[in-house]
C-alpha cells in the first residue's frame, strides 16, 4: 500500500528546512558522514527546534528512536591531540509519515558528576515524544545530564541511593555498596 | 422512558474503597523476569502502575566501551537471551555499516536462516509464556518441545543453545555442518533413528516439515480458545498514535495497525539480506479475528506473532533452496583488535520483540567510545502505565504478557 503523501527528505534538505525556519537566530551545522549524517544545534535552542521537528508537516518526526549521551573525554594520557572534553546528547529521530530519519546532537559542558554535583542541563522533550521519558531518565541516571521540565526525573536502572553516573568516562569505580566489598 | 441496561458490575464498582498499594514482583511468575510493578488499586480496579527496573542491570554499555568490537558480541546475546541470534546480527550489521563492509551472499543466506529460526523460537516462548500468564499450561509444553528442536539445530552450528555469538562481524563464525547426527528429539518425533547422519539443512527441513502442521494446534489450544479470547479481546487497547509516540515497535506496533517492518522498510544494509524473498507482514486488524477483538488489543498483538511464525517458515523454505548455490565464503576477516574507522553508525533491526538499535561511536581505537543499545522492550514496557489505567487487577498480567518483554534487554 503505497502512501502518496510520503515524501522522504535527505539530511541536507532537512538541514535547509530548519535553516529557513530559524535563521538568523539559530544555526545548524550539518556533519556529513557516509553512515548517518548529523545536525548540531545549540543546546539552548533545542526545545523550539524539537517542537518544529515534530509539528512541521514536511518533517513530521513522530517518533524518537533513541536518545543517549556520548561522553567525549580522553582518559588515555598518551593520546595525542585529544578532542576537547564535552558531552553530546544524541537524538535519533524517525518519521513514520515520510519514512526519513535524522540525527540531532547537542553539545554540553561536562560539569561535575562526582562529589558536589553540577550537572549540565538541557530542556526535556518528554512531552513531545513520550519515548523520551524513560530515555531521559536513563541518560540522567547513567550519564549525568539533567532534563529541565521532565515530569519525573528519577534514576531508572541504578538504585535510588546510587552515587555518581557510571557512563561518565571518569566515573570512579565504587569500593563498597551498602556495606558490601565491591573491589 | 430510555431503556437502562443494568450492568451488575456498576454497583460493585460504584463502591469506593481505600486505595491500596500492591507490590508485584520482582520475583513474580508472570513478570517475565525480574520486573517490579507497584500497583495503586481501588478494590479490584488498578489506578496506576509504576514499573521499577534495573534488577538485571549489568552495565553492558560501560563494558562495551572497554572491549574491542568482537569481544562485545557475547554480551549482546545475553541481553535478549531468547533471541541471541537476532541480537548478534543487529550488532554485527551496525559495525559493518560503520566499516562499509558488505558480507558475501552465502553469509547473508546463513544469517537469514538463523535469524528466522531465532524468531520462531522466541515467538514460541512468547506464546507459551502468555498461555501460562492466563492460566493455560499445555501450550507452554508444546512450545518448549518445538523450541528444543530449534536449540538442537543451533547447538550443531555453534555449540551453544542460548548464547550463540554465532553471527559475527563479516558473516558467521562457521558454515553449516555437512553432516550431523540426527538429534534424539527430532528422530523420535519424525520416526527416524537418533544419530542417523544427515546434513544440517536436511535436519532443519525435517524440523520445518514436522513443525508446520503443529501451528493449527496452537490456534485450537489458545488463539481461538473461548477463555483466552475473553481474557485478551478488547483489553489493553493501544491506539496507533500512542504506539508511535512511545516508539513501540515490532508486534506491538503492528498489532495497532501500523504496517511497518524493518525487514522490508529498514536501511539497505539490512533489507538487502531479505532481497528476493517473498513474505507477508502481518498487520492488525484481521478479518478472521473472533468476535470482540478490536484493533490494538492483547489478542491482536498475540496473533501478529503467531502469523509471523508462518511467514518465517516461508522465508526459511526459500533460504534453504538458496543455500546450496549461494556463493562467497561464510565470513570476511575481522581481527580481534582491529581498529575501527573514525565515525559513528546507528542501525535498527527487526528483532522478534521489536526494533532493537545499536549505536557505535568510534575515535579510531579498537574499542568504541560509546556502545549503546536501544532496547525495543524498554520502549514497549513504557506504555504499561497507560494501558493499565482503570483495568482489573487480574488483567495486568494479561496486558504485560501481550507486550512480550525481555528484562535482560531492558536492564542491559
Amino acid at each position: 500500500m503505497a502512501d502518496t503523501s510520503r515524501s522522504p527528505l535527505t539530511p541536507e534538505a532537512i538541514s535547509q528546512k530548519l535553516q529557513a525556519a530559524f535563521a538568523p537566530d539559530v544555526s545548524f551545522a550539518l556533519h556529513q558522514l557516509p553512515t548517518d549524517s548529523w545536525l548540531e544545534v545549540a543546546a539552548g535552542e533545542w526545545r523550539k527546534v524539537a517542537e518544529f521537528l515534530k509539528n512541521d508537516s514536511a518533517l513530521a518526526f513522530d517518533t524518537l528512536c533513541n536518545l543517549c549521551v556520548v561522553d567525549q573525554f580522553e582518559t588515555d594520557l598518551k593520546k595525542k591531540n585529544p578532542p576537547p572534553p564535552c558531552l553530546w546528547v544524541v537524538y535519533h529521530l524517525f518519521s513514520f509519515v515520510h519514512r526519513h530519519r535524522i540525527v540531532m546532537k547537542l553539545q554540553l559542558p561536562r560539569g561535575q558528576a562526582t562529589g558536589n554535583e553540577q550537572l549540565p542541563v538541557v530542556q526535556s522533550v518528554a512531552d513531545l515524544w513520550k519515548a523520551a521519558n524513560w530515555h531521559e531518565r536513563e541518560a540522567y541516571d547513567l550519564s549525568g545530564v539533567m532534563f529541565a521540565g521532565h515530569p519525573d526525573l528519577r534514576r531508572i536502572l541504578c538504585p535510588d541511593d546510587w552515587i555518581g553516573h557510571p557512563l561518565r568516562k571518569d566515573y570512579p569505580f565504587p569500593e563498597t555498596y551498602a556495606g558490601i566489598q565491591a573491589k | 422512558m430510555p431503556i437502562i441496561v443494568e450492568d451488575p458490575r456498576d454497583i460493585e464498582f460504584d463502591v469506593r474503597t481505600d486505595e491500596m498499594l500492591i507490590n508485584m514482583g520482582p520475583q513474580h511468575p508472570s513478570s517475565h523476569g525480574v520486573l517490579r510493578l507497584l500497583l495503586k488499586t481501588d478494590g479490584e480496579i488498578v489506578h496506576e502502575v509504576t514499573p521499577h527496573l534495573g534488577y538485571l542491570h549489568r552495565c553492558a554499555e560501560k563494558i562495551g566501551e572497554h572491549l574491542s568490537i568482537p569481544q562485545w558480541i557475547p554480551y549482546t546475546d545475553r541481553m535478549d537471551y531468547l533471541a541471541g541470534m537476532n541480537m548478534n546480527l543487529g550488532y554485527s550489521l551496525t559495525v559493518e555499516k560503520l566499516l562499509g563492509m558488505e558480507v558475501p551472499e552465502r553469509a547473508k543466506v546463513i544469517r537469514v536462516i538463523v535469524a528466522e529460526l531465532g524468531r520462531i523460537a522466541s515467538h514460541l516462548v512468547g506464546m507459551g509464556a502468555y498461555g501460562l500468564d492466563l492460566g493455560s499450561f499445555s501450550p507452554f509444553l508444546f512450545a518448549f518441545r518445538e523450541r528444543e528442536l530449534i536449540l538442537d539445530l543451533f547447538e550443531e552450528v555453534c555449540g551453544a543453545r542460548l548464547t550463540y555469538s554465532y553471527v559475527t562481524i563479516g558473516g558467521v563464525t562457521h558454515d553449516f555442518p555437512e553432516e550431523i547426527p540426527l538429534s534424539p528429539g527430532l528422530a523420535m518425533l519424525t520416526g527416524r533413528t537418533a544419530g542417523e547422519p544427515v546434513s544440517w539443512i536436511t535436519a532443519a527441513r525435517l524440523f520445518l516439515d514436522w513443525f508446520r502442521p503443529r501451528i493449527a494446534e496452537y490456534h485450537a489450544l489458545l488463539t481461538r480458545n473461548h477463555i483466552f479470547v475473553q481474557r485478551t479481546a478488547a483489553l489493553g487497547v493501544l491506539p496507533a498514535e500512542l504506539a508511535i509516540n512511545y516508539n513501540c515497535t515490532g508486534p506491538v506496533l503492528r498489532g495497532s495497525g501500523v504496517d511497518f517492518d524493518l525487514r522490508r522498510d529498514g536501511e539497505p544494509i539490512y533489507t538487502s539480506m531479505y532481497n528476493g524473498y517473498t513474505f507477508q507482514i502481518p498487520v492488525a486488524p484481521f478479518g478472521d479475528a473472533p468476535y470482540g477483538v478490536v484493533l490494538g488489543d492483547n489478542w491482536s498483538r498475540f496473533y501478529v506473532r503467531m502469523l509471523e511464525v508462518v511467514e518465517s517458515i516461508r522465508i526459511l523454505e526459500q533460504a534453504f533452496d538458496r543455500y546450496p548455490s549461494a556463493t562467497g565464503g561464510h565470513r570476511l576477516p575481522y581481527r580481534l583488535t582491529q581498529k575501527l574507522p573514525v565515525g559513528e553508525a546507528y542501525l535498527e533491526t527487526e528483532c522478534p520483540r521489536g526494533q532493537t538499535g545499536f549505536y557505535v561511536v568510534s575515535d579510531g581505537d579498537p574499542e568504541p567510545v560509546r556502545a549503546r543499545v536501544k532496547s525495543s522492550s524498554f520502549c514497549n514496557l513504557a506504555i504499561l502505565g497507560d494501558l493499565c489505567r482503570g483495568v482489573l487487577l487480574a488483567d495486568v498480567p494479561a496486558i504485560l504478557g501481550s507486550l512480550d518483554i525481555m528484562m535482560g534487554e531492558i536492564d542491559r
